[in-house]
């Protein structure tokens, strides 16, 4: 396997930067911009995970391969980092979306009813003699 | 080279920080305040990465794992406290 050379990997630093801080950028500017809080849940969620994950791989790369040698280190704390956030955003914004729909109800009389008898949302408690197979 | 690379992310984050913070003050209701705090530490840990590639050392790594983890938590705790009105019940 040939080796690499230092410009290269150097290279790919700077564009995971790159990529990171226009992700983060991105993510806030929909946190700011869009015009409701259930659109404006996706960019922080979405746009910033990304941002953050370019960024950590741009300093495990730097500091795995381009550092010179008294610094070089393999930063085990960027690993963890990132699968704490990739692990923990989707959690957080479904939390975030569960408080806002008990704080906000949604309008049930636009909507089609089910079939089932039951309700749309998770809201209402199933009715005693339900099964799923009864027509 | 790098060093221009970690200045203009510097500069967006700097930026993303102010939207949060005015996206906190202007929020209409409280889960958009939730979600601005969030992404405001999030933002921070970027900044604090950027910092230790920028002075060649890892030790800030770990307090940004510390601020990932609070971050988390708190998020979890506020929304429970909206949903419940409790946190631990």
């Amino acid at each position: 396997m040939p080796e690499i050379p230092a410009n290269v990997w150097e290279w790919i630093v700077i564009i995971q930067l790159l990529i990171g801080g226009i992700f983060v950028f991105i993510g806030s500017l929909g946190l700011l911009r869009l015009n409701n809080t259930m659109a404006r849940m996706h960019a922080p969620s979405k746009a910033t995970t990304v941002g953050i994950g370019g960024v950590l791989v741009a300093s495990i790369i730097y500091f795995y391969q381009v550092v010179d040698e008294p610094y070089r280190v393999f930063p085990a704390q960027d690993l963890l980092i990132i699968f704490f956030l990739f692990l923990t955003a989707p959690v957080s914004a479904h939390f975030m979306a569960k408080a806002y729909l008990h704080k906000h109800p949604p309008q049930e009389d636009d909507l089609p009813q089910p079939s089932n008898g039951c309700g749309w949302a998770t809201f209402k408690q199933l009715p005693t003699n339900h099964s799923t197979h009864s027509r | 080279m790098i060093h221009i690379a970690v200045y203009f992310c510097y500069i967006s984050v700097c930026l993303s920080l102010l939207m949060n913070i005015w996206r906190l003050y202007i929020g209409p209701n409280v889960v958009d305040r939730v979600m601005a705090a969030d992404t405001l530490v999030i933002n921070s840990i970027v900044l604090l990465i950027l910092y230790g590639i920028q002075t060649k050392t890892t030790i800030y790594f770990e307090s940004a794992l510390l601020l990932a983890m609070f971050s988390f938590i708190s998020t979890v705790a506020y929304c429970r406290f909206l949903m419940r009105g409790d946190i631990i019940e």
